[in-house]
């Protein structure tokens, strides 16, 4: 009942339902327009990737040895290289390769590191002072040497997942650090907070605690240092087997397609440049949307 | 202060001897062993190869040789190159000269250049030229090094750009030289060139540093101007800029004056945290351009199984980059006034 004077009682009707924090993070990133592009941009290459190969009816190493380093064909339509291999299908299938092998090592770096940096801020002290100086051990020593050491070691050997196992295993070998340093940092703000005495009021063991009430709070910095890692690893895995270091041919990714490239760039320039593009492309987009996500996790910027 | 000093380097001490052992242990597990040069030669027969491993030490336990290893190390002798022969210092010797030249060079490009965009960026932000500067970093960040490398060489260097106009063929192209140090125009190696340099060869070894120079500062352009304006932006907003203005300053004097050198602090330890990438930073570049530098030899090296070599090089890459964390403190401590040493 109102009258003039009255408050106008507000129901449930009036009041919008509260939003999780989750909506709120995805409606952030939208606002972000070079990220929502970056997004689809992903995922167009993805489907490409994953989809072409199949409705192509080349594979990818089948040789033509009639048509070598040709720019256009009907058949063939972004040409074929200097042993008659397809170039579309084999740049759509190096974006799978690639592709995976960027978000395997992110995981296994970011897996590795957040076990680490979660260890070593939760209990503190002993512990917290070896494991950071293993990871000021691994920071000092030159990556990519590091790595094309591992690879030369690792190379002919039966490894799970075979050559694209090995790569992944040695990225993210190399690639934990500076996520186990977030997480860390993480957890030694997140431990001293009265949730988790509540916690082990309840009679939670540390391992519980640790990964159902501080690792879920820490999840933000993980979260972007988990994408902007796959970018790092799609450059990483690129200039590796561009070295020859990484995924041998036929096997094609994009950084070898660009090895052999070199030699022929005075006449068939386009093999030189169609890979390059794709991972610049795969890069900036990538870390558009690692960008987005930062901003978008982080509830204290002004915008 | 020197205390502080004392107390970092005596910390960096167990680092390194982990760094070490670890790198030891690394190379030992290599597969076929060190010894697996001389197992490529089909007439070495396996009493041999065991007896050059008994002779090489390599059958005494890994903390004895690991031991024996490094005090011959900081001793100066680094071993022998098991493909060549020669001391291991004598081949870093010819090869650090060339990629000290080409990283110095790129260093104090890309410095000059990123801190002028980010300073320039900084004080005239959200302008077209702030957009543009940060756009470009963010693509600079994301280029593939190699393939920017190709992209330039094929442009620039092994192009042919001939015309025809108006009855006439023109011929153009070829405008730098692809590949390699000094070409054809001086024979010798840098350090000859430093007693003695020529004209010609000057001009030569310039040409032949443009490309892979352009090469390396793209990236490292795109983080120094990041870096020099968010720095620059904290130190505009500070109160002493202020006073600065309202004392009746040219703008430029107080941006050149009293703002720069403080947003300088930070940028000057990233410089040390940077001087370690001298002496082995470039190894793709050196590959590209085929520059006889570290990088180079390391690839080459790590292709002949020539291990001697390969655990010198990144043994000395993370001696330098553990005094270069040293040194970024210090450099830090010294240059701002605010903070305190314990």
């Amino acid at each position: 009942m109102t009258g003039l004077f009255e408050q106008r009682v507000e129901t449930d009707a009036d009041i919008a339902p509260p939003k999780g924090y989750w909506t709120g993070v995805w409606r952030r990133f939208c606002k972000h327009r070079l990220a929502m592009a970056g997004l689809v941009v992903l995922l167009l290459l993805a489907f490409a990737c994953w989809l072409g190969p199949v409705v192509i009816p080349f594979q990818f190493d089948d040789l033509d040895l009639d048509h070598t380093r040709a720019l256009f064909s009907w058949q063939h339509p972004l040409g074929t290289d200097e042993l008659g291999q397809d170039t579309l299908v084999r740049l759509l299938y190096a974006g799978r390769v690639s592709m995976t092998v960027g978000v395997a090592a992110a995981t296994v770096g970011v897996l590795v590191g957040a076990l680490v940096g979660a260890l070593a801020g939760y209990y503190g002290r002993t512990l917290d002072g070896f494991l950071m100086r293993l990871a000021d051990m691994m920071l000092s020593v030159p990556v990519l040497m590091l790595i094309m050491v591992l690879s030369t070691f690792l190379k002919d050997r039966a490894f799970p997942g075979g050559q694209i196992g090995i790569i992944v295993f040695i990225l993210g070998l190399t690639g934990w650090m500076t996520v186990s340093r977030l997480v860390r940092a993480e957890f030694l703000s997140l431990r001293e907070q009265e949730f988790i005495d509540a916690a082990r009021a309840c009679g939670l063991n540390d391992a519980q605690i640790i990964l159902r009430h501080l690792i879920p709070n820490a999840l933000a910095p993980i979260f972007v240092a988990a994408t902007l890692g796959v970018a790092d690893a799609i450059m990483m895995e690129s200039a590796l087997s561009f070295l020859g270091f990484g995924i041998q041919p036929p096997v094609p990714t994009w950084g070898n397609m660009l090895t052999n490239a070199q030699q022929y760039m005075i006449d068939t320039p386009w093999l030189a440049i169609y890979p390059g593009v794709l991972i610049f492309l795969t890069t900036v987009s990538v870390n558009y949307v690692g960008d987005g996500l930062r901003d978008a996790l982080d509830p204290k910027l002004k915008r | 202060m020197g205390r502080y000093i004392l107390r970092r380097v005596l910390l960096a001490l167990p680092l390194l001897l982990g760094v070490s052992f670890i790198l030891y242990v690394l190379m030992r597990l290599a597969p076929g062993g060190p010894e697996a040069v001389y197992g490529q030669n089909p007439h070495v027969r396996a009493e041999d190869l065991a007896r050059i491993r008994e002779q090489m030490g390599l059958n005494d336990p890994i903390i004895v040789a690991y031991a024996k290893w490094l005090w011959a190390f900081l001793r100066g002798n680094m071993g022998f190159s098991l493909f060549t022969g020669r001391p291991v210092v004598a081949m870093l010797g010819d090869h650090v000269p060339n990629t000290f030249l080409l990283m110095g060079a790129s260093l104090l490009f890309s410095v000059s250049m990123g801190v002028l965009f980010g300073v320039i960026s900084a004080v005239r932000q959200y302008s077209w030229f702030d957009y543009g500067v940060t756009t470009f970093a963010f693509f600079g960040y994301s280029m593939p090094t190699f393939w920017f490398g190709i992209v330039l060489m094929m442009v620039l260097a092994a192009n042919d750009y001939s015309f025809a106009l108006g009855g006439y063929h023109y011929e153009t192209g070829h405008w730098l030289p692809a590949a390699g140090m000094f070409g054809a125009s001086f024979d010798g190696n840098l350090i000859d060139w430093l007693r003695s340099p020529t004209w010609v060869g000057t001009c030569d070894l310039g040409a032949h540093l443009v490309m892979p120079v352009l090469v390396l500062s793209i990236v490292s352009i795109a983080s120094w101007s990041r870096y020099a304006r968010s720095s620059m932006l904290e130190v505009i907003r500070a109160d002493y800029v202020r006073m600065a203005r309202a004392k009746g300053l040219s703008e430029f004097r107080v941006i050149a004056r009293h703002a720069l050198r403080n947003a300088m602090i930070p940028i000057v330890t990233l410089v040390a945290l940077a001087l370690p990438a001298l002496f082995a930073g470039a190894t793709i570049t050196e590959q590209i351009f085929a520059w006889p530098g570290v990088g180079r030899l390391f690839i080459d090296s790590l292709g002949k199984s020539d291990y001697p070599v390969v655990m010198a090089i990144m043994f000395i890459s993370a001696i330098l980059v553990i005094l270069g964390n040293i040194l970024a403190d210090i450099l830090y401590g010294l240059l701002d006034p605010r903070i305190r040493f314990e």
